[in-house]
């Protein structure tokens, strides 16, 4: 048991003129609460308009990242007490529009996501009362693609979409690799449209923010670099 | 996409102009269900799909292990071997005419994910990869157990659901991520929209509609220990209740064994499948009293009690010994991190156990729900639970009860209900709609008990909180109908319920704003679980057997003779009243249950 200072960066959009502020809220914490069971505690306990976003509990849906002592992460996978220290600070993931408190406007991410065509194109039926064949290898190569959740985490920490707020980010940068790096797809080129401009690939200044804040280990920073290869070879052939 | 046309919209009481939106298809549910349906009812008409979290955010994207079909991919597998054991695992309780559906088409609906680009797994041929799950067996339960699940490593859920998002964009369906239902419009048993809640925005909007369809999902948030997400709290199920339709056999809740510890987090199935041990205090595979050949592949029913067994007998561990251990030691880090990586990270991430060198801390945990809105075939809501229909009216998935889990569920046959429900939900809707071209008249009060309910909750001032309300709930539900449940007990609930129900309405809220305001919605979500809360109660009272996942110390046997039958129940007035309909039986006479 550990008595920790949770301060917390809020916002009401009914009270503009109050703006951004920081509230602090104590609570005894054992081991094993996540920071996700404290702010439930605090919400459900001591104060009921705190808000944000949660509902899987268990890193899987994607609701619950925020700004924890600086970084990215999921809220509901973070051990309070492994951040050690008796004070940590949670704000709302940088550079989205926040709508309140900890919760930010998911627009950006979906425009980011519409702009890759994101679905598999094909041309080619399938076969009728079988499925296509995909071998073992080349299923291989969407493994660290396929399994983003939308969480918003590695978009929010780039410097890229802070300076341009048109910018497609790298979680649909990683999602159109899904697809180009997937052997039954064969719309490569519609994925990849959007991508050659200056709001797409280009803007990317291969900082590795994504990288380090994303919270399942995935690579957009590695799906940019083939995805630029790619662009690179088309116009060339 | 809307077809907005001013001449024929009709002044809703309360709610603005811009607020009324029309649409052919309105789904609540942006899960398997709800999207399946919604893809396949875009093909031809228009499409509108609400969900108060974003819709890959839906639970069905937590789901691990796998989607149940005999596609035979990896050995010798049949339609009829799959039927056998769903029957047979439903505790006979399952509709045969129906399950016979489900796997006959269970093959085309994974095939079909696999077009659309799910990602599954694969075998050395390059076919859809399958593995072991707990009651899947050959040949009619002689054989052992059989590869049946296809999957994506333990991401089942999340590539299926994802998948589904992505033909939901290119199909253009119009998405309202973060809106809630709060009621439906069904008078004179036809339904004709529903009215809802713009979470982010704040606003009561109603959504005018030909054909209405609910995928809302499971119940578990009505318990203490849970591997659901916190917005599983079973609106869906309410809203039909206040809507003067009945619901379906509530009483069968289903543990999985295999909860983390205090978490209620799930440990995949799949942690048995792949030859997991189940350990109590005295590090013994016990499973060898309950299943000597099943072993820990028993159906999960059997293992959860079995658990609960070991505990309430005093042979779990830890200081409470309220938990037993998984153990999957033996399998070693190569196969631990191949097939079961997700596994490893949980058991990390929540409890700080590395599953390589440590037993994982578990204990039963309030899973899925059989029960639900009572449906016939194709999916259209029964207003007598038995065979009229709710015209323009359709639910699949977990809110449903189509019965095809009868007393309990097979895992792997959910992802599977769902999608395939959802399926024939959407193509149900598509010939209804080409028939159907009118929209049906809107009442001008349409909005009137939303609005009301919103209003006085937004303005509740009483001492009582949401908080702890729930947590007493949660707590009772769990101790009191949970894995054992006995008479005296279940009355007593149900009078704690009513005691409850009146501490509700003494409640305050401290948030009062409109825009993305969680303390009313979680009031809102308390509500409804109380509602049907006393359904289970009631239904586990008067069901004097045990039967699946339903189980009563005080009739511990099976009875077929009173009760191979459904349960219906309706709320009228405050008042709960019951009626029964009998079990389809096709194939296979009930026999006893045996593992
Ligand atoms: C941890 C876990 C693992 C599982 N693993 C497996 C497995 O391996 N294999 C298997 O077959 N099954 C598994 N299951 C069960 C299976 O995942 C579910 O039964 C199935 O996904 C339910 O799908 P659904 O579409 O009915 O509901 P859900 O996916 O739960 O979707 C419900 C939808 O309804 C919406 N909704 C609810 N109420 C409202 C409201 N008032 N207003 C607006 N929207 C609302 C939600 O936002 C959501 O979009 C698992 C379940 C859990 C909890
Ligand atoms: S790539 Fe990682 S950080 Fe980015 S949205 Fe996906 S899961 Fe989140
Ligand atoms: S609550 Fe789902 S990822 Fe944290």
């Amino acid at each position: 048991m550990a008595m920790i200072t949770f301060r917390i960066n809020r916002y009401n959009p009914d009270d503009e003129r109050r703006g951004h502020y920081a509230q602090e809220y104590q609570l005894d914490v054992q081991k094993g609460t996540t920071l996700l069971d404290a702010l439930n505690e605090i919400k459900w306990k001591q104060d009921g308009t705190l808000t944000f976003r949660r509902s899987c509990r268990s890193g899987i849906c994607g609701s619950c990242a925020m700004t924890i002592n600086g970084v990215n992460n999921l809220a509901c996978e973070t051990q309070v007490l492994g951040l050690g220290g008796s004070t940590i600070t949670v704000e709302p993931m940088r550079g989205y529009p926040v709508i309140k408190d900890l919760v930010v406007s998911l627009d950006p991410l979906v425009r980011g996501i519409l702009a890759v065509k994101p679905y598999m194109i094909t041309h080619s039926p399938p076969p009728s009362d079988q499925e296509r064949l995909q071998s073992p290898e080349e299923r291989e190569k969407i493994d660290g693609l396929y399994e983003c959740i939308l969480c918003g985490s590695c978009t929010s920490s780039c410097p890229s979409f802070w300076a341009d707020k048109e910018y497609i980010g790298p979680h649909a940068f990683l999602k159109a690799y899904r697809f180009v790096a997937d052997s039954r797809d064969e719309g490569s080129a519609e994925h990849m449209e959007a991508l050659d401009d200056r709001h797409g690939l280009w803007r990317c200044h291969t900082i590795f923010n994504c990288v380090e804040a994303c919270p399942k280990d995935l690579n957009p920073t590695k799906a940019i670099s083939e995805l630029k290869k790619e662009l690179v070879r088309r116009k060339l052939g | 996409m809307t077809n907005f046309d001013p001449e024929t919209i009709h002044d809703v009481e309360g709610v603005p102009i811009h607020s009324v939106h029309r649409h052919d298809v309105v789904i609540v549910g942006a899960g398997l269900a709800g999207m399946r349906a919604a893809y396949e009812a875009s093909s031809e008409f228009d499409v509108a799909v609400l969900s108060k979290v974003f819709p890959t955010r839906s639970h069905s994207g937590a789901a691990q292990g796998g989607i149940a079909a005999s596609l035979a991919n990896e050995e010798e597998d049949h339609w009829e071997w799959h039927m056998f054991d769903t029957v047979k695992g439903g505790d006979y309780l399952g509709d045969q005419d129906i399950i016979e559906t489900l796997v006959k088409e269970a093959p085309i609906v994974v095939r079909e994910f696999e077009h659309m680009g799910c990602p599954f797994s694969r075998t050395p041929e390059g076919r859809i990869a399958q593995r072991k799950f707990g009651g899947h067996t050959k040949d009619f339960g002689k054989g052992g157990p059989v590869l049946r699940a296809c999957y994506a490593v333990d991401r089942t859920g999340h590539a299926l659901l994802h998948t589904l998002y992505e033909q939901c964009i290119k199909n253009e369906v119009r998405f309202y991520p973060e809106f809630y239902a709060l009621s439906l419009i069904v008078r004179d048993g036809v339904c004709r929209g529903l009215v809802a809640w713009d979470i982010i925005n704040g606003g009561v909007h109603v959504f005018h509609a030909k054909t209405v369809m609910f995928g809302t999902g499971g119940y578990g948030k009505a318990f203490k220990i849970t591997s659901n997400a916190l917005a599983n709290t079973g609106d869906g199920l309410s809203l039909v209740l206040r809507a003067g339709l009945p619901l379906e056999d509530m009483e069968f809740v289903q543990f999985h064994p295999t909860g983390l510890y205090k978490q209620g987090i799930l440990v995949s199935e799949a942690v048995r499948g792949e030859g997991g041990y189940l350990l109590n205090k005295d590090g013994e595979r016990f499973m060898e009293r309950y299943a000597p050949e099943k072993m820990e592949l028993a159906p999960r029913d059997l293992v959860a009690r079995s658990i609960q067994t070991e505990i309430n007998e005093g042979r779990g561990c830890g200081e409470n010994g309220d938990y037993v251990h998984a153990d999957l030691r033996h399998l070693g880090e190569e196969k631990i991190m191949k097939l079961l990586p997700q596994i490893h990270e949980l058991a990390w991430k929540f409890l700080h156990v590395d599953c390589i060198r440590e037993p994982i801390p578990i204990q039963p945990t309030a899973h899925y729900s059989m029960g639900g809105i009572p449906v016939d075939i194709d999916c259209q809501v029964l207003a007598d639970g038995k065979e009229k229909p709710v015209k323009g009216f359709y639910a699949a998935g977990e809110c449903s009860c189509v019965s095809v889990h009868g007393g309990n569920r097979l895992g792997t046959n959910s992802l599977l209900e769902a999608s395939l429900f959802g399926r024939r939900a959407g193509k149900s809707i598509v010939r209804y709609l080409r028939e159907s071209r009118e929209f049906p008249e809107l009442p001008a009060d349409a909005a009137k008990d939303a609005l009301a309910e919103v209003e006085r909750i937004l303005g509740a001032s009483g001492t009582e909180t949401v908080g702890a309300i729930r947590e007493e709930l949660q707590e009772k539900m769990m101790l009191e109908c949970g894995i054992f449940r006995d008479a005296e007990t279940l009355e007593k609930l149900a009078g704690e319920l009513r005691e409850l129900e009146k501490r509700f309405d003494k409640i305050g809220i401290d948030d009062r704003s409109e825009k993305f305001n969680y303390d009313l919605l979680e009031a809102i979500e308390l509500g409804h679980m109380l509602d049907f809360s006393e359904l289970i109660v009631a239904g586990a009272l008067r069901r004097e057997e045990s039967r699946g996942a339903h189980s009563r110390t005080d009739h511990p046997d099976r009875d077929d003779k009173k009760w191979l039958k459904h349960t219906l129940a309706w709320k009228r007035d405050g008042r709960i009243e019951f009626d029964y309909k009998p079990v389809t039986i096709t194939r296979f006479q009930p026999k006893e249950r045996k593992y």
